[in-house]
């Protein structure tokens, strides 16, 4: 008679609720993430320039012969801006397989045969880029703000710019949120990362680039809706209450953010299903 | 009626101009029901259907009791469904992929890693369940997904042509595994299927679909059953001429892979008028032997096959 009988056995034991399942989504994409040296180098070199901007603060705060690097309100506008490189390294490297990867793996019916909808799915996996994307926008930038009061030893700055935090916090969102919308979407039309991290980048660059002729052409900055790159740019500046880099109006900035937003969803719906009807 | 795990009343679903399902009412009982027709029946429909994959355009369903339109997450939760396509969670290995299956499904994270482990063994894939799903040949991935689709215990199991591209002793280990749940377990499950064997193999109930339409259903004893006899027939002389006169006279047949056909002799006839028309129309009987009714008689005759 076997010690352990290894045959099917009822499941006798707790069910939890299934509303949280996109948090389970999150986890496991984080996870194996987390596990990816290469992976992990990206996010290193994603923090070299908070490490330069903090030696910059701190000799400031230190040395006054360095006072002319004291931390100005632009300085964070500065250093958020540097970190849009960052953002389309890492949204292409997380968010071109987060969907097209189970599109390949038809892993979608397996996923929507579960108790979860598909609003819990995109949630689940946009989490995995929105976390990733804020812990180089936001987290190093509360971080500078926070190291400055350090370095100083005195509320002063943090008090005479209150607006600081919440801008900091805005335009960090508006960053990491289109471009996760904007990756996501890209990455349901494909079955192939690779080809979904070619569009995105093709979609960034080629925006700006079409921007960047058009601006010659007309001589001057009004087409700058055109450009994914140059709408975020000009959102941050208006966030940040600093002069707007292009002459587009802001709020036409705005629309076109939004149209970077809906559009996806629209996409989204139409693409995750657990079949794909094909009328 | 309130034991009948799906029930479906009137539902149509188009994809399209194309009708997939056309007014499809059916009820499937607990235990082992075959989901039996030729591809492109809407078996597959059927399915995506109960699990809310696809709305229908008109028509109720429920499943164990819950309307799907109301209840899908409940239902979902209650359920398990092995695809019929190729389908996996990419950068995984087995006991991971079947206990993320299992978190999904609502187990809390050490009781679904125990439950992958015990499936896993029980669909027979406890040696390789360290090995990354995408490096398993086709047989083991029809093995994994009926893991992941029984790790939280599913009260219903949708399969989805199980057996499809296995070799047939991997066919046969497949069989064994879906018998041994459904008379063994107590687990309701649903097999679709176009190989009538499969579903004769393992199932007490049938449903035959056939161009979206359901062609006949029941207890499979009861649709084979004695409303005549079956007889082997191979002759020799004008066949279609001869196969018109058996219909003429109530006779149904059909062709099988080789030159025999099946003839349905209604209650009250035998051999003898076989002879009789046979003689009647100077054709050669060269073999007549009495046989069995099968699944595949049922499914010739539900759905019309020449």
């Amino acid at each position: 008679m076997p010690i352990h009988d290894q045959s099917y056995r009822r499941y006798q034991g707790v069910r939890l609720p299934v509303t949280g399942a996109w948090t389970i989504i999150a986890a496991h994409g984080l996870m194996s993430f987390l596990r990816r040296r290469a992976f992990l180098a990206v996010m290193v070199a994603a923090w070299i320039p908070f490490v330069v901007y903090a030696v910059r603060i701190y000799f400031a705060a230190n040395f006054s012969q360095a006072s002319v690097l004291a931390p100005t309100p632009d300085m964070f506008r500065q250093f958020l801006d540097n970190q849009g490189f960052w953002i389309f390294i890492v949204t292409i490297y997380v968010g071109a397989g987060l969907i097209a990867n189970d599109r390949r793996a038809n892993a979608l019916q397996l996923y929507l045969s579960k108790p979860l909808t598909r609003t819990e799915y995109v949630a689940g996996k946009m989490a995995v880029l929105v976390t990733f994307l804020l812990a180089i926008t936001l987290i190093p930038t509360i971080l500078l703000l926070l190291l400055q009061v350090v370095f100083y030893g005195s509320f002063a700055f943090a008090r005479a710019n209150l607006g600081l935090v919440p801008s900091i916090t805005l335009a960090s969102l508006v960053d990491t949120f289109v471009n996760a919308f904007v990756m996501l979407a890209i990455s349901s039309l494909s079955k192939s990362a690779r080809f979904s991290g070619i569009v995105y980048a093709g979609v960034a660059l080629f925006s700006h680039a079409v921007f960047g002729l058009l601006t010659l052409i007309t001589g001057g900055t009004r087409v700058a809706w055109v450009s994914f790159i140059a709408n975020l740019e000009q959102t941050g500046d208006v966030i940040f209450r600093v002069a707007p880099r292009y002459e587009v109006p802001a709020a036409v900035s705005f629309i076109a953010l939004a149209a970077l937003i809906i559009v996806p969803i629209f996409i989204l719906e139409r693409r995750v299903r657990g079949v794909e009807v094909i009328a | 009626m309130a034991d009948l795990v799906v029930q479906l009343q009137q539902v149509s679903v188009t994809y399209g101009k194309t009708h997939a399902l056309t007014n499809v009412s059916a009820t499937f009982a607990p235990g082992a029901v075959g989901l039996l027709g030729p591809n492109g029946a809407g078996k597959s429909t059927l399915l995506r259907a109960l699990l809310g994959f696809v709305s229908p355009d008109q028509g109720a369903m429920s499943v164990l009791g819950l309307d799907v339109r109301a209840h899908p997450r409940e239902i979902r939760r209650r359920i398990g469904y092995m695809p019929e396509t190729d389908a996996h969670i990419p950068g995984m290995n087995a006991v991971t992929f079947v206990a993320y299956c299992g978190r999904l499904a609502g187990l809390p994270a050490a009781d679904a890693m125990q439950r992958a482990h015990e499936v896993l063994f029980y669909v027979g894939l406890g040696e390789a369940r360290y090995r990354n799903s995408e490096t398993y040949s086709t047989g083991m991935k029809q093995r994994l997904k009926l893991g992941q689709a029984l790790v939280h215990d599913p009260d219903l199991l949708f399969l989805d042509e199980p057996t499809n591209g296995l070799d047939p002793k991997g066919r046969d280990e497949m069989l064994a595994l879906v018998q041994d749940l459904a008379h063994n377990k107590g687990v309701n499950l649903i097999l679709s299927s176009h190989l009538l064997p499969d579903v004769e193999a393992t199932c007490h109930h049938v449903v035959v679909l056939d161009k979206g339409r359901v062609a006949t259903h029941g207890p499979i004893a009861e649709l084979k059953g004695p409303t005549g006899r079956v007889f082997e027939l191979r002759i020799k002389g004008d066949l279609p001429a001869f196969v018109d006169v058996l219909r003429a006279h109530q006779m149904d047949c059909h062709g099988t892979d080789d030159d025999v056909m099946r003839v349905f002799v209604p209650a009250g006839m035998g051999a003898q008028d076989v002879f009789g028309l046979a003689a009647q129309h100077r054709v050669q009987v060269r073999h007549l032997r009495p046989s069995v009714p099968t699944l595949e008689d049922v499914f010739a005759r539900a759905v019309g096959e020449p």
